[in-house]
């Protein structure tokens, strides 16, 4: 028998002698950064940045199979008892000695993780982690001219990419609204001051914000550049339009963060995914009935928010619980109880 | 039967109002859920397997007597914090709010005879929705006591006090039973529905499962001491038997406890389901170890006004729920463990015989037309 068999006969064994639960469930309580354990990670250190940016220092457990720089990972924190995901760039290079890895947060109005992350993390907390990915990562082909553009938490990627990869001419652009308000400060002012980096730093709050149309004032070769660009939604948008203006739509690489925005009214289209069937729903309707009207099998109890028989993942788009008003959006993981919410805008749910 | 109606002097205002009040009290706990809640569930979990597991470390040598003594209390124990304080308030979906998919209603398996999945049905659908209404309520008695006078005597009852403790023996597999409606079931012309029989399969896959663990292969580990072994986990599925019964006995049954019409429900408001659930359980006083060891349902009443809530907060809300039965003139049933035991036994055999043509009741009688 291989040791892959046998592995596999013993674990079973092993589960027979543990059932109901799995022996992972008791081997997570001594080490859940364990070979074999779900991906997990250990914050180790949180180093502020600016007033609202924090590097979070994390040991990654025995399952992390590494990134390429430029990539971002989804990491999954407790908040307030409520398991959260979001997704932020590494900003450490992909051979750190020590194997750590870390990302960099800047606090968002608002923002659960991101607060969370920068104020109250402590070192010790345990993280939910996934395998990093993306595809905003600089080809294994180095491109002999680059332009990083870049605005506010934008940089991050890009300085995962500078961190680990020493690339003969790279121009930074960033804008950010005050000096006190760049994310790396030191690191890009060190860089520049070694050669590695030619920086151009605005600020917004003085120099206003950057107007694309005349990005030659600023990179007059941008052209000739492989340009990675990072921020806002509108300069991205802006960007992406100039590019494709000048016909060099394929030289532009672009990274966005930001949640899709939602149209949360009364109602909307309800897609269900199993099915895939899709229907008007008002926003008074419990998903319940909607789907049971629209001939989907539906799990169904008390049709009153109590037994939880009927809970279903929503997919996309958000949903209103008719007893409180209160609005969930869509994220890996949530579950809803469709007997007490309502379409809020256009939905998809798992039936 | 002459029925005093507990509530005759509320207005149908007064309900509704009462329903507002309970409402609001839901709110303030739901928006104040948080670390405190979710660090409380993972330490007891944490706390329950590192029990178990060092409990049937111990039972590796129960040939030695001491060993056998204190893991079979440590694997009692366990078992007790597994199925009542964990298992039955995370399948009420009392820690969904976390999004942990390890501690979630629809991902939880317990250490219990019966499948996850059907136990929700029979017990989070039927009974917490048709709480006490007689003919829906099948927790009434689990369809082999009679346990209101209204229900009706058959001889069979006579033996109910024998057929009540043999139920609290091999509690869960009573509960198992109960939820394939097994009664019903097991007549000629449903014995071949397809949906029961593939129910029915599950509940064996998982007697097999349950088996295997507690009565083979913990006590094959154990080698020279596979009898002692087999014995202690026999008694620790017992005394966790007899506890949990005890617990839910107390939740329903004691006097004082009333009992609904199935009519009475037919649109029913939301006051007026607050309203029965409130008349319809009764609590039991005691420690914080108390509570904790009876899954909090001691706290039954607040448990049946509000299954959804993390356990470790019903405590903390019991006396503003007290404050509103007052207020409203409503009796909350509540006495200690061996009074509230007491009650129940006593009912169960008082009704093992047919009700008196004219009895003296020690107190009013337990039905509402509400």
């Amino acid at each position: 028998m291989t040791r892959v068999a046998l592995r596999a006969r013993a674990l079973r064994l092993l589960e027979m002698v543990t059932t109901p639960l799995l022996p992972s469930d008791y081997l997570d309580l001594v080490d859940p950064l364990r070979a074999g354990a779900d991906l997990r990670g250990r914050i180790e250190a949180v180093h502020p940045e600016t007033a609202d940016a924090a590097t979070v220092v994390i040991k990654p457990g025995r399952g992390w199979k590494g990134h390429v720089a430029g990539q971002y990972v989804r990491v999954g924190v407790d908040v307030d008892g409520v398991r959260l995901w979001r997704a932020y760039s590494v900003t450490s290079p992909a051979n750190r000695a020590d194997g750590r890895i870390t990302i960099t947060v800047k606090a968002v109005p608002g923002g659960k993780v991101s607060n969370h992350l920068v104020r109250r993390a402590e070192p010790g907390a345990v993280i939910q982690l996934d395998q990093a990915t993306g595809d905003f990562v600089l080809p294994a082909t180095r491109p002999a001219k680059v332009l990083y553009l870049t605005a506010g938490s934008g940089i991050t990627p890009a300085m995962g990419m500078m961190r680990d990869a020493d690339l003969a001419d790279v121009v930074v652009l960033h804008s950010a609204p005050t000096g006190a308000d760049v994310i790396f400060r030191d690191d890009l002012h060190d860089l520049a001051a070694d050669g590695a980096i030619r920086l151009i730093e605005r600020h917004t709050d003085t120099d206003g914000v950057l107007d694309i149309a005349r990005l030659d004032e600023h990179v007059p070769d941008w052209a000739e550049r492989e340009t990675w660009a990072c921020g806002p939604v509108g300069m991205l948008d802006a960007a992406e339009e100039h590019w494709a203006r000048h016909g060099l739509a394929d030289r532009l690489h672009t990274e966005r963060f930001r949640p899709v925005v939602l149209a949360t009214g009364d109602g909307g289209a309800v897609t269900f995914t199993t099915t895939g069937r899709t229907v008007e729903a008002d926003g008074s309707t419990p998903l319940l009935d909607v789907g049971e009207r629209a001939g989907v099998l539906m799990p169904s109890g008390c049709r009153m928010g109590i037994c939880f028989g009927c809970v279903t993942p929503l997919r996309a788009g958000s949903v209103q619980d008719l007893r409180t008003g209160e609005i969930t959006t869509a994220e890996p993981g949530v579950l809803i109880q469709t007997c007490v919410s309502a379409a809020a805008g256009a939905c998809e749910i798992e039936r | 039967m002459t029925a005093i109606d507990p509530t005759a002097h509320l207005s149908d205002e007064q309900v509704e109002q009462l329903g507002r009040e309970l409402d609001a009290l839901r709110d303030e706990v739901i928006s104040s859920r948080g670390e405190r809640d979710a660090a409380y569930i993972r330490k007891v979990i944490s706390v329950q397997r590192k029990l178990e597991m060092s409990s049937r470390g111990v039972l590796l040598f129960s040939l030695f007597p001491p060993a056998w003594l204190v893991g079979t209390a440590g694997l009692s124990v366990a078992k007790i914090l597994e199925n009542m304080e964990i298992g039955h308030n995370v399948l009420h979906g009392q820690w969904d709010w976390m999004r942990d998919p390890k501690v979630h209603s629809t991902s939880w398996e317990w250490d219990h005879v019966s499948p996850a999945a059907q136990w929700k049905h029979s017990h989070n659908e039927l009974h917490h929705t048709y709480t006490n209404v007689i003919g829906k309520d099948n927790d009434l008695g689990y369809g082999i006591m009679r346990v209101d006078e209204d229900q009706r005597w058959h001889p069979f009852h006579l033996g109910q006090p024998l057929w009540n403790f043999i139920n609290a023996c091999f509690f869960e597999y009573g509960v198992a039973a109960y939820d394939l409606e097994l009664g019903k079931n097991l007549r000629k012309s449903r014995r071949k529905d397809p949906e029961f029989r593939a129910r029915a399969r599950e509940v064996g896959k998982k007697i097999r499962k349950q088996v295997l663990k507690d009565y083979v292969l913990h006590p094959l580990l154990s080698g020279p001491s596979f009898l002692t072994t087999l014995a202690a986990t026999f008694t620790a599925n017992l005394v966790r038997n007899l506890w949990s019964h005890s617990v839910i006995m107390c939740g329903h049954f004691p006097e004082g406890v009333q009992t609904f019409e199935r009519r009475s429900i037919v649109g029913e408001t939301r006051g007026q389901w607050y309203l029965r659930q409130m008349l319809g359980s009764a609590n039991i006083s005691g420690s914080k170890l108390l509570h904790v060891m009876t899954g909090n349902l001691s706290h039954q009443i607040e448990h049946h006004l509000f299954p959804d809530l993390p356990s470790n907060r019903y405590g903390e809300i019991a006396p503003k729920v007290r404050e509103v039965f007052d207020r409203y003139g409503l009796e909350y049933v509540t006495g200690s463990l061996p009074k509230q035991l007491f009650s129940a036994w006593r009912k169960v055999f008082r009704l093992s015989l047919p009700n008196r043509e004219v009895r003296t009741p020690d107190r009013a009688p337990e039905r509402v037309a509400a």
